[in-house]
């Protein structure tokens, strides 16, 4: 079935998913938002990982794929426990006040 | 035998002196310091005795120092009949002083480190005279000179004290430089710095390379021993403790040079050129410093100069090839100098600190001991027969006379001045009424001991050290020239005239001396102020170094051009920082835009060189 779906479709579904992840990181503002838009890119990037993989009949895609998701899965702990930090500190999920760090 | 014994000895006692002697007594002091010597002492005389006649060297090996490609240098230790003279003269002499300081430094601040520094001096010094190949008497040889300087500025609060102590050690670089360049042509040319391989290989060496590398060793022996033109650190290092006048800069340090000439001996036989220079050099510094010593003053800058003559006297020996005489007026050079130094000590020590012999005079009476022990050492270095100077000396001449005449006759003159100023120097001080203000009184017995010591081997050591008959196999030299009566009479002539010149001149008409300085005023000046050679060479050489040095190497090279470079990178790096600083917004979302933009330009980079993009 999947033999039928030509390779191009699974990266341009990959591009627009990452393009989509990368426009939420620039012009979203709450930190949640920012968030979910680096798990989207994450995501995308482990499509194209996975339709190279199929293509090439090589294991190696999957296993950096699942490496994609272990990482997403520590970023994503420490993460949310350093949003839920901010927002304890600054009553805050907006990004643009977070900017402590300036010059 | 146990050779590493003779110097470790002193060593340990530098060692336990200098790190512990500040909670000790002057008494644990005493038993470290001299007690370390006198052991070193006693095991060299072991040591000799059980090595029997040495008619051939005993060397003793004990690890590989250097070892890199065909460079191979061993710590190696060696006696052979010169060694065993150096040996006996540095360990013998050098105990005495030992014990004469107990007396002299009882009143001086850093006991300990004296004691420790004149243990570490021994060290380096029985290194030098040991040491088997060139290196390791390279080693003694710069170590030796590190306690001198230690040693003359030993009053570090006193500047004159340090100036001299700086003086020392830079003008010996200018020798060191001279001797290590030797050094290098002698491995160059032979492939190994140890005594025995050179000189057995030397004489198959040109004529031109054993000139050239017999110059260079004979500028590295001009340093240490005082000779022309680097004779001037010498009379400034009278700054330090008389003691150490007497031990390094009379008896042992500066006669290293002499050592390390005579050492090299079999490379001076085949180039007969360098002995002649050595000859000259000499003879030169023998007759300059002497007129020098003539107009002096200070009690022990006579002596300072008497010593740079008499080391120009051993000069003449080695230069005139009579090796064992050179080595032979080291040995009684030592034992009167030495007590000339030591009894100029005394002479301080019971003045309080007086050196100016215009502020002494009759002391004959108040301190006869010291009286009698200096005016032994006096006709010993006048040249009066039988006393030790005289055998030594007119080996010299001798020897100077079948080399060139005149090399005799200007050695014969510089007699008589020696026998003059020595004179001078003893009448100005014991003779004559008392003209100082201070209440002399008679040293300790402890320094009293050493001074009746030294004053027997100053008489009695020359007739009974043949030094040249021990070492004429060493030497290989050949049947002794005849000795000639006439030539030893005329120099024994000019030592008495000397003398009595001196005795007229300030015993029977003590005005006689100030009216002749006052008729050749012009001559006087120029003879007291030492011919102004430090003058010049403040002008020649120190000026427009210094100068040089603080207007182009400072203000120039360092200021503008070091610093310059160093500080325009760090301004030059704040800049570019105060710049790029903007770009730190503290804006995530900016910061991630500049990673899009960064990954962007990556891909478009890419792809051009990669060529997807025409």
């Amino acid at each position: 079935m999947l033999s039928q779906v030509p390779i191009s479709w699974f990266l341009m579904l990959s591009a627009a998913l990452f393009a989509t992840g990368v426009a939420g990181f620039l012009f979203r503002r709450n930190i949640i938002t920012v968030f979910m838009s680096i798990e989207l890119m994450l995501n995308a990037v482990n499509l194209s990982f996975i339709a190279f993989s199929y293509q090439h009949k090589q294991v190696d895609g999957h296993l950096f794929a699942f490496f994609v998701m272990v990482v997403a899965a520590t970023e994503a702990a420490v993460g949310l426990a350093i949003i839920l930090t901010v927002f304890k500190n600054r009553q805050t999920l907006n990004i643009d006040d977070v900017d402590s760090m300036k010059n | 035998m146990q050779l590493w014994l003779i110097p470790l000895l002193p060593l340990a006692g530098f060692a336990i002196n200098g790190l512990f002697g500040r909670r000790f007594s002057k008494s644990l002091v005493n038993l470290v310091a001299i007690g370390s010597v006198l052991l070193s002492f006693a095991w060299v005389l072991k040591t000799l005795y059980g090595l029997g006649d040495l008619s051939s060297a005993h060397v003793e090996h004990y690890f590989t120092w250097i070892q890199s490609g065909n460079l191979s240098i061993g710590c190696d230790f060696a006696v052979d009949r010169l060694t065993a003279v150096m040996l006996l003269v540095v360990t013998g002499i050098g105990s005495l002083i030992h014990i004469y300081s107990i007396g002299y430094m009882a009143h001086e601040g850093g006991y300990y480190r004296f004691f420790a520094y004149l243990n570490l001096f021994m060290f380096f010094m029985l290194t030098l005279v040991l040491g088997a190949n060139f290196l390791v008497l390279f080693v003694g040889w710069e170590g030796v000179g590190l306690c001198s300087y230690l040693l003359i500025g030993f009053y570090f609060d006193k500047q004159f004290a340090t100036n001299a102590g700086n003086k020392a050690f830079i003008v010996n670089r200018i020798g060191d430089f001279g001797f290590s360049l030797a050094m290098f042509l002698i491995f160059i040319n032979f492939h190994s710095l140890d005594f025995a391989t050179v000189f057995h290989a030397a004489p198959g060496a040109s004529e031109a390379t054993l000139t050239t590398i017999g110059l260079l060793l004979m500028v590295g022996a001009c340093g240490k021993s005082a000779q022309l033109p680097l004779y001037v650190w010498l009379p400034d290092a009278m700054a330090g403790p008389t003691p150490v006048s007497a031990l390094i800069h009379a008896a042992t340090m500066v006669t290293a040079g002499v050592y390390m000439t005579a050492r090299s001996w079999v490379i001076y036989t085949h180039a007969p050129d360098a002995m002649h220079v050595i000859a000259i050099i000499g003879v030169a510094t023998a007759v300059f410093a002497a007129t020098i010593g003539l107009a002096q003053t200070d009690i022990k800058k006579v002596f300072a100069y008497s010593t740079v003559s008499q080391l120009g006297y051993m000069f003449i020996g080695i230069g005139s090839g009579a090796f064992s005489a050179g080595i032979y007026h080291l040995v009684t050079h030592a034992f009167f100098k030495a007590l000339l130094f030591l009894g100029a000590g005394s002479v301080i020590h019971a003045l309080s600190g007086e050196q100016d012999m215009s502020k002494m005079g009759g002391l004959r009476k108040k301190i006869p001991w010291t009286f009698v022990t200096m005016m032994c050492a006096a006709v010993a270095i006048a040249g009066v027969p039988p006393f030790a100077g005289f055998y030594s000396k007119d080996a010299i001449l001798v020897a100077a006379h079948a080399q060139a005449p005149w090399i005799y006759w200007v050695g014969v003159i510089t007699a008589g001045m020696t026998a003059f100023y020595v004179f001078r120097a003893m009448f100005l001080t014991f003779f004559g009424e008392y003209r100082g203000h201070e209440h002399p009184h008679e040293s300790s017995p402890v320094m009293l001991i050493p001074l009746g010591l030294l004053a027997l081997l100053s008489l009695g050591g020359g007739y009974f050290f043949r030094v040249p008959e021990f070492l004429a196999e060493f030497f290989h030299a050949g049947p002794e020239a005849p000795e000639d009566f006439t030539l030893v009479a005329i120099s024994v002539a000019a030592g008495v005239i000397g003398i009595a010149l001196a005795w007229v001149m300030y015993l029977v008409k003590p005005g006689m001396a100030d009216s002749f300085a006052g008729s050749v005023s012009g001559l006087y000046k120029l003879v007291y102020n030492k011919f102004f050679v430090d003058e010049i060479y403040d002008a020649a050489v120190v000026n427009p170094i210094v100068g040089g040095s603080r207007s182009v190497l400072w203000k120039v090279v360092d200021a503008a051009g070091i610093d310059g470079i160093v500080n325009g990178v760090g301004s030059w790096a704040r800049g570019v920082g105060g710049v790029l600083r903007h770009i730190q917004s503290g804006n995530i979302r900016s910061y991630a835009t500049w990673v899009v933009f960064g990954s962007v330009m990556l891909i478009v980079a890419m792809g051009l060189a990669g060529g997807l993009i025409r």
